[in-house]
């Protein structure tokens, strides 16, 4: 392998090795612990563990709120990246920069404030408790917590890819006799497709391992508003380490698979751009 | 200006082509307004509430949530956490997009791969990990009691737990830029005969100051606001080891909300400031690349 022979600049080899060195230390060794930990229960004992119905409610309640809120986020994101690339309107900046706040925005002060804005006597509560809907304390608060979370995920990633259409193609559709719905539906869409699929994947991926935002709108009852990352708490306070890793170790799965997905649909995208 | 001439082709021809290639005013309108709402539900009102809520008992009591002593020592501890954790990811950022940008070698894709890995652990697990190497039934657990170490429910965990989670953001603000920029002007540097260090210096860092500034406003928003995982290492004692956000979380559980809200906007106003910052930089890497001759598309941008 001609190793960077041909490279004439200095610093590969210290470069690397603090790289190698400080993700060793720093990120391999202690999520290696998750493995070796698990490795102390038996397979009965681990199986049992990860399928307790008050783990197996957690699951539901995690993964049905996360694929939610990832599903109201791709279709607002989209919508919120369009209107952002293609209209100009006064604010347009600020609005633009606005998108970022879930990013920058600590989530125990998101957690806190969406709670407020939707109990009961609640600026949004209070409206929508006659009608029947309580949000806060419910997975429907779970959810929200979660929109909040994920939306930038979805519009930062489309974006740039509506940001990078080229007209032409629409106006070739145009010319060839397209009304502007199917030119979207048929040109613009498929284009953006990779990217909002991305962006969905982003928002899910975040939404599964949330903590601050999700722990205080959703009321923590155990079998029903219960997220798994609440669970490893609680059984992190019992020291009941080997059930906290083994419920981790399912939730660690479950990201790594989302990160190689994720990878390989952007791979995919810049493969087709490429094309 | 007004030259009949000009005049009259734009008169029909733009809007020949707005009706193919652009939607009518309603429809722009509408989507406009749907977006807006939408944007107000969901980012807007939590944070006027923030701030509406912290001042609701009046300025005094405000001014007395974020001056008590223990706020004031959460405070010092999340800026003590914050001034460990982002140097340590600069070093570690700077050092990975070196090696990445400027060789070719075996692995690379997995090391990138290695570097995104915090991100997508839970917040939750982040602080467990620790727990699991460091506390009192971890792995050098026994050893650390008899040498009166600690490290769980102390400072060092929650350094620890912070720089994991905040890790990879300077890498991956400099790696996508470093990679576009490519090594030619480093190269002519080296053969000019600089010393790798001034190459480093003078060349590289101008070129990357604003992804580099970028990279630094967004780790350390990162690390003064993170929760999940420092709760789990913190032990929440009070005036010792309560960083601002976990702060903020025992005044709301003590239905202290003013208070908890006071501090909550303090949090806001950082998060406030960091947005202001990251689009002034944004807008500056944007004209430094605009005055660049070969300057390429658009940074591929997935913020993270």
């Amino acid at each position: 392998m001609p190793r960077n022979s041909r490279s004439v600049l200095p610093g590969f080899g210290l470069s690397l090795g603090i790289t190698c060195t400080y993700l060793s230390l720093m990120v391999l060794v202690p999520l290696a612990t998750v493995f070796t930990r698990t490795a102390d229960l038996t397979g009965a004992e681990f199986w049992n563990t990860i399928t307790d119905p008050r783990v197996m409610a957690s699951y539901r309640v995690t993964f049905g709120a996360s694929f939610l809120a990832a599903l109201v986020n791709t279709v607002f994101g989209l919508l919120v990246a369009w209107v952002l690339v293609r209209y100009r309107f006064p604010g347009r900046r600020l609005v633009d920069a606005m998108v970022d706040l879930p990013f920058a925005l600590p989530t125990a002060v998101a957690g806190i404030a969406l709670t407020t804005l939707y109990a009961s006597n609640g600026w949004v509560g209070s409206l929508l408790e006659p009608l029947g809907m309580k949000v806060s304390y419910t997975w429907i608060g779970i959810t929200v917590a979660l929109i909040f979370i994920g939306l930038p995920f979805v519009v930062r990633t489309v974006q740039p890819v509506l940001d990078d259409l080229e007209v032409e193609v629409e106006e070739a559709a145009a010319s060839l006799g397209a009304r502007r719905w199917q030119t979207f539906t048929r040109v613009v869409f498929p284009s953006v497709a990779p990217a909002l699929l991305t962006g969905f994947a982003l928002a899910f991926a975040r939404a599964i391992g949330e903590y601050g935002s999700v722990v205080f709108i959703s009321g923590n009852m155990p079998m029903k508003t219960e997220i798994v990352p609440l669970l490893i708490i609680t059984k992190l306070e019992q020291y009941d380490y080997a059930g906290a890793t083994a419920v981790a170790l399912v939730m660690l799965v479950a990201s790594f698979a989302l990160l190689l997905t994720i990878n390989l649909l952007q791979w995919a995208a810049r493969r087709r751009a490429v094309v | 200006m007004a030259t009949s001439v000009m005049d009259r082709p734009s008169i029909t021809a733009p809007r020949a082509v707005s009706r193919a290639t652009a939607e009518s005013r309603v429809v722009r309108w509408t989507l406009i307004g749907v977006a807006l709402v939408f944007l107000a539900l969901v980012l807007v009102l939590p944070l006027a509430l923030v701030f509406v809520q912290a001042f609701s008992k009046g300025l005094p009591v405000y001014w007395e949530a974020i001056t008590e002593p223990d706020a004031l020592s959460a405070a010092k501890l999340t800026l003590l956490v914050a001034s460990i954790a982002v140097p340590i990811n600069l070093i570690f950022g700077v050092a990975a997009a070196w090696c990445i940008s400027k060789f070719e070698f075996r692995g690379k894709h997995l090391l990138i791969t290695l570097i995104d890995l915090p991100f997508a652990v839970s917040p939750v697990i982040s602080g467990m990990i620790f727990v699991l190497l460091f506390g009192a039934h971890g792995w050098f657990g026994s050893w650390m009691s008899e040498h009166g170490i600690k490290i769980i429910f102390a400072v060092p965990g929650i350094v620890l737990a912070t720089t994991f989670v905040t890790a990879p953001f300077i890498a991956r603000e400099l790696i996508p830029l470093m990679q576009e920029q490519g090594s030619e002007e480093e190269e002519a540097a080296i053969v000019l005969g600089a010393s790798g260090w001034q190459t480093f210096s003078r060349v590289t860092l101008p070129n990357i100051k604003w992804g580099l500034l970028y990279g630094l406003i967004l780790c350390n928003a990162r690390a003064m606001g993170e929760f999940g995982a420092v709760s789990v290492v913190s032990g929440h004692i009070r005036g010792e080891t309560n960083t601002l956000p976990l702060h903020v979380e025992i005044l709301y559980n003590e239905y202290a909300f003013a208070a908890s809200f006071a501090v909550a906007s303090v949090l806001t106003l950082l998060a406030l400031v960091t947005l202001a910052l990251k689009t002034l930089v944004e807008w500056q890497q944007r004209r430094a690349l605009a005055d660049r001759p070969h300057a390429a598309d658009t940074p591929e941008r997935i913020a993270a």
